[in-house]
């Protein structure tokens, strides 16, 4: 299992607020990695640190080379876009590079395909500014497979979608993961709808982190020691609640993770 | 008294005479709405409406000061179209700051503008051109220098085209995908100052939204196609330029007002085009749910 991605004690701090420290991780290829937190704990940061977009304070990142593919949270697209979803997709094969967007037969097949894979085929022609929440999601993790990434960074790609597009686009990720041996680093408030995927948890809070297998960090002994004040996990119905997890959750009162 | 004022504003006699003397408006008017058109596609999905008029009001300031100064008042819109696109491009980067940015630098620029014409002793059509457009057959477009902006906007257009559109729908997404979001930014501010500078010389700083704006908007209602958007965007500018200057030819009132009748006419067409589709697409969904 060779290493795709990595941090080398690295640490993250904004002025005296220190978010992590000493980060030590390898990613192999195919790893599941799910970065979990409360708001404000630097689950984003540490992503855009991974992208290269944002600046260690200490240590360094390690990649392999090979493109990465991001998946952002959802966010309706500006009234009157005048794209498509062929168009989306599109972006995510040649958008990076300078002139026109001609096109050329192979382009076209290439982006046939991808919308097959996402099963989006059925709305490829239709406005963005038309298409649900979950549809424009399919679009984005089909975006992102265009560069045919070693390593796909997802940031909270669930965020705002119903619950069953969270378990389609979920398992579109992993599927990916499945057949490419790609590497997975998926930022997410919401553990479940990807319980059953993750091999291994980085998670953030209070300025310090927990990474190991699920088994090992999802835990009330781990997380009432990372918290710093007594944290409750149980599993119920094959979900994992979490319970006084402090700040942890600032968005719908929900209590799972 | 009312065919006085049909008479000023439509009258024919003399046209093909006319039509020679105005041939360089009309190339020019031709060139503007191909720029303006394709540049209001960008303008939209960059949601920059507002920035536009910001750095026309700067643009007719500079215009003004340089009539004021007697130097070139084509350069001198220019250099405030440049100051104004890169002060908001450097300023506003997130839209909300934006748009306070562009409401703080508006009015002082319009303010310095009438300023300066206050100060400024010649010709009153002068001063009132920089603001609502020319009169077609009294002052000569500088053709040359138009045409020559209008194609290095294009050019540059064309070179920075799809990263541009990456980095307008998403730029989180276009930065990971190794766009070099950061500088985009602000070269389109300056292609956009450029043309902002070209199309005032026609249509004035009030109503530079009708060639950059409204063409492009118009044209979003009906279709989602970025090629099919941008080819209808410059068709619908052109008409309206060249078709302003053709109608404007006999009467005694600047092009503008038919510019803006012409595109606003385009822009309603296209509302209730989009509007009778949108009827259409949703319909047979309620019907089956």
């Amino acid at each position: 299992m060779s290493a795709t991605i990595g941090l080398s004690g690295a640490g993250l701090a904004f002025g005296d607020r220190v978010l992590w420290q000493d980060l030590d991780l390898e990613l192999g290829r195919g790893e599941f990695v799910a970065v979990l937190g409360p708001n404000g704990s630097g689950k984003t940061s540490f992503l855009r640190v991974l992208l290269g977009r944002q600046q260690l304070s200490s240590g360094a990142l390690l990649t392999g080379g090979g493109p990465l593919g991001y998946i952002p949270q959802h966010r309706a697209v500006a009234p009157q876009t005048p794209l498509r979803g062929r168009d989306l997709i599109r972006l995510g094969l040649d958008g990076h590079r300078w002139g026109l967007p001609l096109g050329t037969r192979r382009i076209r097949r290439r982006v046939g395909e991808l919308l097959e894979a996402v099963g989006a085929a059925g709305y490829a022609d239709r406005p963005l500014t038309l298409l649900s929440g979950g549809e424009l999601q399919r679009l984005r993790v089909a975006q992102a497979l265009a560069a045919d990434p070693a390593v796909l960074l997802c940031d909270e790609p669930l965020l705002s979608l119903d619950l069953h597009h969270q378990k389609v686009v979920a398992e579109l990720v992993d599927e990916r993961r499945r057949t490419h041996d790609t590497t997975v680093v998926f930022v997410t408030h919401e553990i479940n709808p990807i319980l059953d995927m993750v091999d291994r948890v980085l998670y953030l809070a209070q300025g310090r982190f927990r990474f190991g297998s699920l088994a090992e960090v999802m835990t009330s002994a781990s997380l009432s020691d990372l918290y710093g004040s007594p944290v409750e996990v149980a599993r119920i119905n094959g979900r994992l609640v979490v319970v006084g997890a402090p700040g942890a959750h600032d968005h719908g009162g929900e209590t799972t993770v | 008294m009312t065919g006085d004022v049909w008479q000023q504003i439509f009258s024919f006699d003399n046209y093909g005479e006319l039509l020679v003397l105005v041939q360089n408006s009309l190339i020019a008017g031709a060139v503007l709405g191909l720029v303006g058109g394709v540049i209001g596609t960008f303008v939209m999905m960059r949601d920059l409406a507002f920035a536009v008029h910001g750095v026309a009001e700067l643009s007719f300031a500079g215009a003004s000061a340089a009539l004021l100064l007697g130097v070139d008042v084509a350069a001198g819109s220019l250099v405030g179209s440049i100051v104004a696109a890169l002060i908001i491009g450097a300023l506003g980067v997130r839209a909300k700051d934006r748009n306070s940015v562009i409401g703080v630098l508006m009015p002082f620029g319009l303010g310095l503008g009438v300023l300066f014409l206050a100060l400024y002793k010649g010709r009153a059509a002068n001063k009132f051109g920089l603001l609502t457009g020319q009169i077609v057959a009294v002052d000569t477009v500088q053709t040359g220098w138009l045409v020559g902006t209008s194609a290095v906007v294009l050019l540059a257009l064309a070179v920075i085209w799809r990263p541009l559109v990456f980095a307008s729908l998403d730029p989180d997404v276009a930065a990971a995908r190794g766009v070099p979001v950061g500088i985009l930014s602000p070269v389109f501010m300056v292609l956009l100052g450029l043309t902002v500078a070209v199309s005032i010389q026609v249509v004035g700083a009030l109503l530079v939204l009708a060639l950059l704006v409204t063409p492009a908007a118009a044209a979003m209602r009906v279709t989602a196609s970025p090629l099919r958007v941008t080819l209808l965007s410059v068709a619908f500018a052109v008409t309206s330029v060249v078709g302003g200057i053709l109608l404007a030819l006999g009467g005694s009132v600047p092009i503008s007002p038919y510019v803006t009748t012409i595109s606003f006419t385009l822009y309603l067409a296209c509302r209730a085009v989009g509007g009778a589709r949108a009827t259409r697409r949703v319909r047979p969904a309620v019907g089956s749910a």
